[in-house]
């Protein structure tokens, strides 16, 4: 019994499942966001495993990749949670089903 | 929580047995029934503060898969920037919306959703197992901090500035959106 790359992928693939889910189907702003940021861990595990197991010239470019990875989606959570502030403000709710100004 | 219903996936080559140590195997499938059963949880829990602790358990969960992949110092990053700083916006954001809905109902696209997500996860288990990866026998990495800090300062210098002007722009930004509005007196609501 051995841990391989595969192991991590699927349990990358079932996070990034997860994370889609709750993007789509949460009420909530606030869950959806969870939603997302689950959906980029799942893809954070994926490359870190990827850069452990498969043959490279740079492993650790994975690594790299990642961090960027991690500051892309803390500016991502910022600037949404504030928008999801905002939206409190102005409709005064964060329902993203009562949010329909632009439906027909 | 049940977490893993695949087998052992069947025995390729035999001669890459990279992690085979009942320490790490052991590691390796108690954190990932952690990170995936917190993760289903923050889909079942019907308050939306447990379900940020039920996040922030899976963000550790991960942090512990990324030690079992010898990366230390992404497994701290994600201790310090998930589990620390995002999910305390997120708390922020649902204490900062009193009269939101706070309990963590679905949409109409919930059944849409379900099935979406049942064919990604099969479509990518299917593809990973299927694939003939390109496996190095190499051992884990001893440490990585300062590999990756020459990286980002030679190879990924230009990235790694740009991200600097992104993450002030984007601070600015969440800033300028939640500041009320200038020389009005805000009302408490």
């Amino acid at each position: 019994m051995s841990v391989d790359l595969e192991h991590y992928l699927i349990v990358g693939a079932l996070l990034f499942a997860i994370g889609l889910y709750l993007a789509l189907a949460k009420r909530n702003f606030v869950a959806v966001l969870m939603g997302i940021e689950l959906m980029f861990n799942a893809v954070n595990l994926t490359f870190v495993s990827f850069s452990r197991f498969v043959e490279s010239p740079n492993p650790l470019d994975g690594h790299v990749f990642v961090v960027f990875v991690i500051t892309v989606a803390a500016a991502e959570a910022a600037t949404a949670l504030a928008l999801a502030v905002l939206l409190y403000r102005v409709r005064d709710t964060i329902d993203v089903d009562r949010i329909d100004l632009l439906k027909w | 929580m049940q977490s893993a219903e695949w087998s052992d996936p069947p025995g390729r080559g035999g001669g890459d047995r990279l992690m085979d140590d009942t320490g790490t195997v052991v590691a390796f499938w108690l954190l990932s029934a952690i990170t995936v059963g917190a993760a289903l949880m923050v889909v079942a829990v019907r308050n939306l503060v447990h379900a940020v602790v039920f996040l922030i358990l899976s963000f550790v969960g991960v942090a512990g898969l990324y030690i079992t992949l010898s990366a230390d110092f992404v497994a701290v990053t994600q201790i310090l920037i998930y589990a620390g700083a995002v999910s305390v916006l997120m708390l922020f954001a649902i204490v900062l919306t009193p009269r939101g809905d706070r309990d963590n109902r679905e949409t109409f696209l919930r059944l849409p959703a379900l099935l979406l997500a049942l064919v990604v996860a099969f479509t990518l288990g299917y593809v990973a197992i299927d694939t003939e990866w390109a496996i190095s026998d190499r051992e884990g990495f001893e440490e990585t901090a300062s590999v990756i800090g020459e990286a980002l300062l030679d190879k990924y210098v230009l990235p790694f500035e740009i991200a600097s002007v992104l993450l002030l722009v984007a601070m600015l930004g969440a800033i300028v959106l939640v500041r009320p509005e200038s020389g009005v007196e805000e009302a408490p609501e």
